[in-house]
């Protein structure tokens, strides 16, 4: 075990693990979407678990960082918060938020997210971007919607590195970048519905279930979900 | 011990190149030296070769063309070098060579001697005759070291770099030990030329040192910034330089494989180096046991798909491993855990082929070029309003001024400089204030821009900063491999908003929006594409701030360039009365004729072209372009019964 310094309280961990863990197991939360704890480099890529840490000149992401016996961290200065926010408020341009029928019933962790960087969850001042895709696409037997997808490749990593199916890919590039599949619409393909990719899906884009737009039309049952 | 050293085996290849080379050549056959590569192909320079041929079966005359790579002259291109010892003319080099003139010259020099002087740049060595082109700023103030050999060799040619020596670095060093090639490469004070500036000798140390038994050089050929084709050219034109330069970094850290990542939009360059990789092999310069000794080294070549971002070499790295070309978090760096986690050196073409001088001059010689902190030559290609544009290689710590105004010849057309943008979509605009900014890493840096790997596009009065740096914000955001947030959503946010301010729809928080979005891009992205995307906004930004004002807070572009901030009228005064010239060119038929017999033009018709600018004969030059748009006078056409009484 180790010890350093977060936000002047002091915590014990073990040695090895990351920065974001560390935090994370001693209760102080970091915004994050992209973290896995079995990806052998971190995926880096969510850009919001960013912290000081004393002897670097800028804020770095945390899950890039192995903790360190009596490394000082700082989870909230204003450099740190600046990016989170500015971070947050690019994906929230692009993600569409519904809570009503929203899967993660409220335990997003954008709403989390947002609570802690005191800041709503509409994109101002940025405007809302049109992204080209459709509200709901079939992933072989998954139902993905890609306005809420962050990207974030948890499910990619789980479904090739942990389940070994290989299911869930990246597809397209840049802005357009999509989670796809080369499984036909419906077919299993090696997908055996492990519901892994569903379990870390920080935003709820992907289910198992049929389609929301015919179950958010039986009254009663999206009012049952609450906001 | 009857082995030999390498050094004695490659004086015998050498020997046995030239007497090829001697065999080849006869004194009284004249030599053309036409410049193919793909720069002299775009000019037309297969045409010029074919109407030399067939002009010459013609006329039954011998001569012997060699296809040589690029002189760094694009301006003057089609290239043809012409040696005609029975003419008693030294070499002389003809610009701008098109068939006509190809046919002309055959006729004129080679049947009948008389050189055509008015189609001569100059002759290629210094003589009582003529000008030679060393005379010129051009060629006298650029000082080479990588380009040495370009368009003088033929790239094809193992024979034409064995004859000047080349491989003469390689085979010392394998006389002597890797040790000494990364001492001489960390005295030398080389530092990486794809952009960041990294001491490649450190870079090498560090991988010499990781502990495996297997170790990879990648040479990274990805060049994708718009207008720079430095290593492309390099490549073309002299192959085996840059071949040299790899054994000798695989050899210093103990690689035996290497791999040239280049891009598959280079179909010559792919074709170059390989038939180069062959030759060497062939020869023993490559593969198993080089020159006799005990180091191996096969190199193959990957050609990548063209993504920009896999110039990267996290990114660039996981397309040969056969994955999305995506940045990976550093550490570990490549020479830690690169190509399926080997320690991994990867290195731009020109430091590269930048080595093989330094062993051969010394690491002392190389730091007499150049400054302290930044030795040797940097090489850009020079593009834009500019009246030489092509490749320089001028010694590091030239100045911004020199290089454009003196070696390049200035802004065409007696326009004003307005800026220069260095080191390509993730460099900066730089304005004339920083034109006696000295040419070297640190330095550029410092004011905003970035050495890069050598793009340089010179911009004039008539180019508008917003517009420029929405062009970049348009590659950047284009190329992003979508992988991190700031990248993939932040860069689309900016080329939003400098498109609506281009187009007059840009409001006062967009300037403070636009800056505080750059910067977080550029302190919160993955890797170097996100980070340095940002850079031609915050530099137009800071230097050119009035122009951003303008657009937005008068709707007036200052160059008058974006569209819907301008409109086009005709004087009335300069007009001609019964001219219509530009009515026929307007595609949209918004011309008419006014009361007065002038014309005028309808302003919700017009689509803003420009064509009757240049249908307006230059006598009248009645045709006004003005920024804002309102300001053009509203013209009432005249009734159809009017138009008649």
């Amino acid at each position: 075990m180790i010890a350093l310094d977060v936000d002047g309280r002091t915590i014990q961990v073990e040695a090895g693990i990351t920065v974001l863990e560390a935090c994370l197991q001693n209760g102080i939360f970091i915004p994050n979407l992209c973290f896995v704890k079995t990806r052998k480099r971190p995926h880096a890529s969510c850009r919001l678990c960013f912290v000081e840490i004393d002897g670097l000149d800028r804020p770095v992401p945390s899950c890039t960082q192995r903790v360190r016996d009596g490394m000082k961290v700082r989870t909230d200065t204003e450099p740190v918060r600046r990016l989170q926010r500015s971070a947050f408020k690019l994906l929230m341009s692009t993600h569409i938020c519904t809570p009503r029928e929203c899967p993660t019933q409220g335990r997003c962790q954008l709403i989390r997210t947002a609570k802690l960087l005191k800041v709503s969850l509409k994109p101002s001042p940025l405007e809302r971007l049109e992204r080209d895709v459709d509200p709901v696409v079939r992933l072989g037997p998954l139902v993905h919607y890609p306005y809420r997808c962050v990207l974030c490749g948890r499910c990619v990593h789980v479904c090739g590195e942990e389940s070994g199916h290989g299911l869930l890919t990246f597809a397209k590039r840049g802005f357009n970048t999509v989670v796809a599949t080369f499984v036909s619409e419906g077919e299993e393909g090696p997908c055996a519905e492990c519901s892994a990719c569903v379990g870390v899906c920080p935003t709820g884009a992907l289910t198992l279930e049929a389609p929301e737009t015919a179950e958010s039309e039986e009254p009663g049952r999206a009012a049952d979900s609450g906001g | 011990m009857h082995k030999l050293d390498p050094e004695k085996r490659l004086a015998l290849l050498a020997e046995e190149a030239r007497k090829r080379q001697a065999q080849a050549s006869r004194e009284d056959v004249p030599t053309l030296r036409i410049v193919m590569s793909t720069c002299g192909l775009a000019a037309g320079a297969a045409e010029t070769r074919a109407a030399f041929e067939e002009a010459l079966e013609r006329r039954g005359l011998e001569a012997r063309i060699v296809a040589v790579g690029c002189l760094g002259h694009c301006y003057a291109e089609p290239l043809v070098v012409i040696h005609h010892p029975a003419s008693g003319f030294p070499p002389l080099c003809y610009y701008n060579i098109d068939p006509g003139k190809a046919r002309m010259l055959v006729d004129s020099f080679l049947l009948d001697g008389d050189p055509a002087l008015e189609y001569v740049l100059g002759a290629m060595v210094p003589n009582d005759l003529l000008p030679a082109v060393t005379d010129f700023p051009r060629f006298s103030m650029e000082q080479r070291v990588v380009m040495e050999h370009c368009g003088a060799i033929d790239p094809h040619s193992l024979d034409d770099y064995l004859a000047l020596g080349g491989y003469g670095a390689l085979a010392t060093a394998l006389g002597r030990s890797p040790g000494w090639v990364l001492d001489e490469v960390a005295r030398s004070g080389l530092r990486g030329r794809g952009g960041a500036g990294f001491p490649t000798g450190r870079k090498w140390r560090l991988a010499a040192e990781a502990p495996a038994d297997s170790k990879v050089v990648i040479c990274n050929a990805d060049e994708g910034d718009p207008g720079a084709y430095m290593d492309r050219t390099i490549m073309e034109s002299n192959p085996h330089q840059l071949l040299e330069g790899m054994a000798l970094c695989a050899y210093a850290v103990g690689a035996e494989e290497a791999i040239v990542y280049v891009r598959a939009e280079y179909p010559l360059a792919v074709r170059t180096i390989q038939r180069a990789i062959d030759d060497a092999r062939k020869a023993g310069l490559l593969g198993e046991r080089i020159l006799g000794s005990d180091f191996s080294l096969h190199i193959r070549v990957f050609q990548g798909s063209g993504a920009f971002v896999c110039g990267e070499e996290t990114a660039l790295i996981q397309s040969i491993e056969g994955r999305r070309g995506m940045p990976q978090h550093r550490p570990p760096y490549p020479v830690e855990a690169g190509l399926w986690g080997r320690p991994t050196v990867v290195n731009n073409v020109k430091t590269l082929s930048t080595v093989p001088a330094i062993l051969t001059r010394g690491a002392h010689w190389f730091r007499s070029i150049g400054t302290e902190k930044s030795p040797g030559t940097a090489i850009f290609s020079v593009v834009g309003n500019v009246t030489h544009a092509g490749l320089v290689e001028i010694p590091m710590g030239t100045t911004l001024r020199t290089l454009i105004f003196d070696v390049c010849g200035g802004i065409p057309k007696k326009k004003a400089f307005k800026a220069v943008q260095i080191g390509g979509p993730s460099g900066g605009c730089l304005s004339g204030d920083f034109l006696d900014t000295s040419i070297d890493f640190d330095s550029l840096t410092e004011a905003g821009a970035m050495m890069g790997s050598g793009g340089m596009v010179v911009m004039d009065e008539d180019s508008c900063m917003v517009d420029v740096a929405r062009y970049f914000l348009d590659f950047t955001q284009n190329e992003s491999c979508g992988k991190c947030t700031f990248c993939r959503i932040g860069t689309r946010h900016l080329l939003l908003i400098l498109d609506r301010i281009t187009k007059g729809e840009g409001r006062e928080e967009d300037l403070e929006l636009l800056d505080t979005l750059s910067r977080d891009i550029r302190d919160g992205s993955l890797c170097g594409l996100g980070k340095t995307a940002p850079n031609p906004v915050l530099t137009s930004l800071r230097y050119f701030r009035d122009e951003y004002e303008a657009h937005v807070r008068e709707k007036r572009c200052p160059a008058l360039k974006c569209r819907a901030l301008t409109a086009f009228y005709i004087d009335l005064d300069k007009c001609a009365r019964g001219c219509d010239a530009c009515v026929g060119c307007c595609p949209v038929e918004a011309i008419f004729t006014t009361r007065g017999r002038k014309k005028a033009i309808d302003q919700e018709l017009c689509v803003k072209c420009g064509e009757c600018v240049t249908a307006c004969p230059p006598e009248y030059d009645a045709v006004v372009r003005v920024s804002p748009a309102h300001l053009a006078p509203i013209i009432e056409r005249p009734q159809p019964s009017e138009g008649r009484g």
